[in-house]
């Protein structure tokens, strides 16, 4: 018995250690975390001016304050959940590189998982609270009600990071069968966009296309979610449906990981 | 000469076949998807900044076929900081080719023709549907608008992209002009207000994109009040910012110390 604890304790000291070089690698990229600073204000200018405009006119089931929140926490979002993300993973596969992956003694999911948390808590001090500073000292925003909001809405990101890795983690993993990614990556960003919650609140689009988003897919639980408990449009019940699709996703991201070990080839000599 | 280099990419990326087509596809849907997102607010209000969704989806589509244009051509300008960073632009600069032309060349998009071809059928929709009441003079305003609007956005993606050259880590930069001004010109000015409509409407000039050429073909005055003849300016305004962009590449690349070794 204390042999396995003494073991859950090294891995709970790998996975922390994991998540601080994750925090501080990412940190080290200053210049592009401000060009992308800039980058998610401008939009957020220009999304919450458009969303305003339709909500000035139309019932939304927004009011002018909660859209303007929800605009400019879903673009703080962006970065934070890692939205779009990287080929990183899928550029090690083409290459051979993660051969050095599989070698540790970690997984390579938990691996990934626990450098893009750290990757998260970085983006969240600079590229969520960035976009939202801008956007409060230019618009009126929502604030949250009720207190027990803000611990929710933090566990919501958290869990919609989590989610939004598990994706990003299968749509490089596709480089096993693929070689090149370039192609689900395209499919994901597309989805990602629209789907998730980013261009526009999804109670936008028909009932059943909602629903189905919804009820079959991981999208709008990353970005919609989160937003949608901020506002305190939706339920807290939100957080439980994340904590279905993190666990859901992470567990396929693991068998494709084991699969895809199987097909790996390294390249070359 | 740089047809070859053109060849030469087109057959490097076509060796990932299923790649390549999901690529195909996917970018041609990217341009759907972003129009169908401006119906989807339409969905929702019944007119945006005062104009209902055949005028506002004009503007869209109008802006969509001058940025699919502009980004097939000159999209790739971003990678000029992966060459700087890696010391390739320093093998570029020694050929016999100007710099730009291989910039392009070398990483041509095929795959976004299907882009291209969207956007042009969605423009056609969008002209279409609007009604407008043609004349010669409007004729010619259809056919040169989205060019201008293609000759404007390719200065902002080598303006952007010349950023590289004082900042590695500028794409991102760009992409809040090059994307961002994209998005600004798909919907109608009277969206916007303030500081935000000054600056990027008219100092950075995407007013002249899509809405006032868009006022022009339609036949409606500004509802800012702006003179008429400001819808056939777009030709003009794209040219200064030809202008400009080439003379930040120039000074950019006179400016260029290599990265050292």
């Amino acid at each position: 018995m204390a042999h396995r604890s003494a073991r859950a304790l090294v891995r709970y000291r790998t996975f922390t250690a994991l998540v601080r070089a994750g925090f501080r690698r990412y940190s080290t990229y200053r210049q592009a975390t401000v060009a992308g600073l800039f980058t998610n204000v401008v939009f957020g200018f220009l999304r919450c001016y458009v969303l305003l405009a339709v909500a000035g006119t139309a019932a939304t089931g927004y009011d002018l304050r909660q859209m303007a929140t929800y605009v400019w926490v879903s673009q703080g979002l962006i970065a934070t959940v890692g939205l779009w993300g990287d080929s990183e993973l899928a550029d090690r596969i083409r290459t051979g590189d993660v051969v050095a992956d599989l070698l540790r003694p970690v997984p390579p999911v938990v691996s990934y998982l626990a450098t893009d948390l750290g990757r998260a808590g970085f983006g969240a001090l600079t590229r969520f609270a960035g976009p939202v500073v801008a956007g409060a000292l230019a618009f009126d925003l929502y604030l949250p009600r009720r207190p027990a909001t803000y611990p929710l809405f933090a566990v919501s990101v958290l869990l919609a990071t989590v989610i939004s890795f598990a994706c990003r983690y299968l749509v490089n993993a596709s480089a096993y069968w693929l070689l090149d990614a370039r192609g689900p990556h395209l499919a994901w960003l597309l989805a990602s966009n629209a789907l998730t919650g980013l261009y526009f609140p999804l109670s936008f689009l028909p009932g059943p296309v909602e629903a189905l988003l919804w009820w079959a897919t991981p999208f709008p639980w990353i970005v919609q979610a989160p937003t949608d408990i901020v506002v305190e449009r939706g339920s807290p019940a939100l957080v439980a449906g994340q904590l279905v699709w993190a666990g859901l996703m992470l567990a396929v991201a693991g068998y494709v990981q084991r699969r895809g070990d199987r097909r790996l080839v390294v390249q070359g000599g | 000469m740089y047809v070859q280099l053109v060849r030469a990419t087109l057959r490097g990326q076509a060796q990932y076949r299923l790649s390549f087509a999901i690529d195909v596809v996917g970018t041609s849907l990217a341009v759907t998807i972003d129009l169908l997102a401006v119906l989807v607010f339409f969905r929702v209000a019944r007119s945006l900044g005062g104009f209902p969704v055949r005028q506002a989806f004009l503007m869209a589509s109008l802006a969509a076929f001058g940025f699919a244009m502009a980004d097939f051509v000159a999209g790739k300008v971003d990678r000029l900081r992966f060459n700087i960073r890696t010391g390739r632009l320093d093998a570029m600069l020694v050929r016999p080719l100007g710099v730009l032309p291989q910039l392009l060349a070398e990483d041509f998009a095929f795959r976004q023709v299907g882009r291209v071809a969207q956007a042009f059928a969605a423009y056609l929709i969008g002209l279409s549907y609007a009604h407008v009441a043609w004349n010669p003079g409007r004729v010619l305003l259809a056919v040169v608008a989205p060019l201008a609007g293609a000759v404007f956005f390719g200065a902002m993606f080598v303006a952007g992209g010349t950023v590289a050259f004082w900042w590695i880590e500028s794409a991102e930069f760009a992409n809040g002009f090059t994307y961002g001004g994209r998005d600004f010109t798909s919907y109608p000015l009277t969206v916007y207000s303030g500081l935000f409509r000054r600056l990027f409407g008219y100092s950075l000039g995407f007013a002249f994109v899509a809405y006032y050429p868009g006022l022009a073909l339609l036949g409606r005055p500004d509802p800012l009040r702006g003179p008429v003849w400001l819808g056939w300016c777009s030709p003009v305004v794209a040219l200064l910012a030809a202008l400009a962009a080439s003379a930040i590449w120039r000074f950019g690349v006179r400016h260029y110390r290599s990265t050292g070794s």
